[in-house]
């Protein structure tokens, strides 16, 4: 722990303002820290705001979302208020980012070698030739083997696979600290997804890359990742590292998101134990965000929403079954 | 691409017998012939009208008289005009062609110019002031006829501010060099801008749309995750994606502007192919007739066909099936 965090997150809030007046509170005060080289898997069902965490890191949040507030620290630099510009040198330098799909990710009408040299020329400051020669190490690290060819190729003569793979040359061509990837195999076939999940493991290692993990699937997250993030109605509701979180989970959803796992292919949005849906992030219920599902729902919980414990500094959970923890 | 450039060709050409056999049809449907009004005429016996129209080949079977039209309109040769005594429809046609084409290529300049930079601003800043002001300007712009328009702006600006002509190409033909060309010019403001009008609302709603389309694709969001600035945003990764709708609509507005090219050269009484196409129809003179409908026709075709050209140009997508 006395190593800087690669990138810390404080108290972020990242709203929608809908029509009609209403808010969606998409991310609502989350902490976290990731540590260089460490693996953090962010799990959780659909619409809990997992997506819009990563691009509010990113900066990403388009209309009508706004931050409201928080502080993103990366490596020991506040970022939070950085421009426009200044956040242009941040994306795909200092953090990278691969998205769910593949097949929508690249631009159409350029060809892989123009998207790829693009990046490294503008962080890399690399001459054209440079860049082209370092686009097509990148394409033969991450197995693509024809990569001369493929430089020349455009987005559709390609799989989902190859695809995904030049998105991760790209996101390593410049050597960032933080990669985040936004459910990177979701929409690949399952005997893809095995192989893109090792590559990004493996360029992870290579490059000493701490890695944002954003996943439906706890099979994926047992194999790869080091800390685990529950997330729920915007919230992170339980953290702790994988071995401890998958052994003894503490909060009633993550119970539910684990006893779900042997039914279901390990897909969290078809959940068999836990009953319901998420309600949307403009009409959370009041007290906790869980209660409307939870099966050990109390009083207190319609009135109070738990907060994150901290009584234990390897595993925190937001519930108002653990209150005992507190005073220790 | 080649291939496909050929194969665009190639079916080109049945389009082409179909449009003439349409416009041949459409012209021996229409009542009368060139000598209908006169028939009237008592001092005239029918038996010379007769005369002349087994001259001119009109009793003669139709498929002949189609074959026997298109074979000469395939050489080059467009016949005589029957009004005209003694003119050939070529040259009728040469000297009114240029005038038509400065016309609407004018039109689509200002059209372009106008419409492609606002459609941008209005998507990059949605439901702002000039946003509206331009979704407004848009539906007044189909909304309002090109006569009508056309009309008012001779109204306003020819007759109560004096800014501009209101009719003709050129104010006198001693006017040489580049004030002859300032000249042109300036008579082709008013007829410009009425027959740019509806074309310019139609590019500026496709353009914002097209735009705000494409900025919220996920391969912009990727564009802008690697770092890319505004610019390079909107100018690289937005417009090339956002262009290749618009050229397809350039294909289909071609014909749109043509026709309406009619309409404006009579309004502000231009010499140009339409008027002529107007007063031969007033005239019954099938021969010009027919040609210049021939002759839009083919134009709307090779519009359309090089649209398809650079559509394929531009979207690689397209180019290997
Ligand atoms: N453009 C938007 N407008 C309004 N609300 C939005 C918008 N984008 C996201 N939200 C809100 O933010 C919530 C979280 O969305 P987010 O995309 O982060 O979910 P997610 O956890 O990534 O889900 P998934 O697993 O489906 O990707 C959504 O439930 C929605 O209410
Ligand atoms: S606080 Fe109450 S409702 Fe929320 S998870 Fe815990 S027990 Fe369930
Ligand atoms: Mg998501």
């Amino acid at each position: 722990m006395t190593q800087q965090a690669v990138l810390q997150v404080d108290n972020l809030k990242t709203y929608f303002h809908l029509e009609e007046g209403k808010t969606a509170k998409a991310v609502d005060d989350i902490s976290f820290k990731i540590s260089p080289g460490e693996t953090v898997a962010l799990v959780g069902e659909s619409g809990s705001g997992k997506s819009i965490s990563a691009l509010s890191i990113m900066q990403l949040i388009n209309k009508p979302g706004r931050i409201e507030g928080g502080k993103i620290t990366l490596n020991g630099k506040d970022i939070t208020n950085y421009n426009a510009k200044q956040m242009t040198k941040i994306r795909g330098n200092d953090i990278a980012m691969i998205f769910q799909e593949p097949m929508t990710a690249l631009n159409p009408v350029f060809t892989i070698g123009n998207q790829i040299t693009e990046i490294v020329r503008k962080h890399k400051n690399m001459s054209r030739q440079e860049a082209h020669r370092h686009a097509i190490h990148l394409l033969k690290l991450v197995g693509l083997s024809r990569a001369e060819e493929i430089m020349k190729e455009f987005p559709h003569q390609l799989s989902g696979g190859m695809r995904q793979r030049v998105m991760i040359a790209m996101a390593i061509s410049c050597d960032p600290m933080l990669l985040i990837a936004d459910e990177p195999t979701t929409a690949l076939d399952v005997t893809i997804q095995a192989q893109i999940l090792d590559l990004m493991n493996e360029m992870k290692e290579r490059f000493q890359m701490a890695l944002l993990l954003i996943t439906h699937d706890v099979g994926v997250v047992s194999q790869y990742a080091d800390r685990v993030m529950v997330m729920y109605g915007g919230q992170i509701v339980e953290e702790a590292t994988v071995d401890v979180l998958l052994e003894s989970p503490k909060h009633p959803y993550t119970q539910g998101l684990l006893d779900s796992l042997p039914m279901v292919d390990k897909d969290v949005n078809r959940l068999g134990t836990i009953k319901g849906t998420v309600p949307p992030a403009y009409d959370f219920p009041s007290g906790c965000r869980f209660s409307t599902r939870c099966p050990h729902v109390m009083e207190k919980c319609h009135s109070q929403n738990p907060s994150l414990s901290t009584s234990d500094s390897e595993h925190h959970v937001r519930c108002h079954l653990y209150p005992s923890e507190v005073k220790e | 691409m080649h291939k496909y450039i050929i194969r665009r060709i190639l079916v080109f050409i049945p389009m082409l017998i179909m449009l003439s056999i349409i416009v041949f049809a459409l012209a021996k449907a229409a009542p009368g012939d060139p000598f209908t009004g006169k028939i009237l005429d008592p001092t005239v016996d029918p038996e010379v009208f007769n005369e002349q129209r087994e001259a001119l080949g009109l009793n003669d079977p139709i498929p002949v008289q189609y074959f026997r039209w298109a074979t000469s309109m395939a050489k080059g040769d467009f016949g005589e005009s029957m009004y005209y005594k003694g003119r050939d429809v070529q040259s009728l046609i040469s000297e009114r062609i240029v005038n038509t084409v400065y016309l609407g290529l004018f039109a689509l300049v200002i059209t372009l110019v106008v419409a492609i930079p606002i459609g941008i601003y209005s998507a990059k800043n949605p439901y702002s002031p000039l946003d509206y002001s331009a979704t407004t300007f848009g539906f007044l712009g189909l909304a309002i006829p090109n006569f009508f328009f056309g009309l008012i702006a001779i109204y306003v600006f020819a007759i109560k501010l004096g800014w501009f002509p209101a009719q003709g190409t050129i104010s006198n033909i001693h006017i040489t060099g580049f004030s002859e060309f300032l000249n042109r010019i300036h008579h082709m403001v008013l007829p410009g801008i009425t027959l740019g009008l509806a074309g310019t609302a139609t590019y500026m709603r496709y353009m914002r749309s097209e735009v705000l389309d494409v900025l919220g694709s996920d391969y912009i969001r990727t564009a802008k995750a690697k770092g890319m600035n505004d610019r390079n945003v909107l100018y690289k990764h937005t417009l090339r994606n956002a262009i290749i709708p618009i050229i397809t609509l350039m294909g289909f507005e071609f014909g749109a502007l043509l026709s309406g090219a009619i309409i404006t050269e009579q309004v502000f009484s231009y010499p140009g192919l339409g008027t002529l196409f107007i007063n031969s129809i007033t005239n019954r003179d099938y021969p010009v007739i027919m040609s210049i409908t021939l002759l839009l026709g083919v134009a709307i075709l090779i519009g359309n066909l090089l649209a398809d050209i650079f559509y394929s140009i531009v979207d690689p997508r397209i180019r290997y099936d």
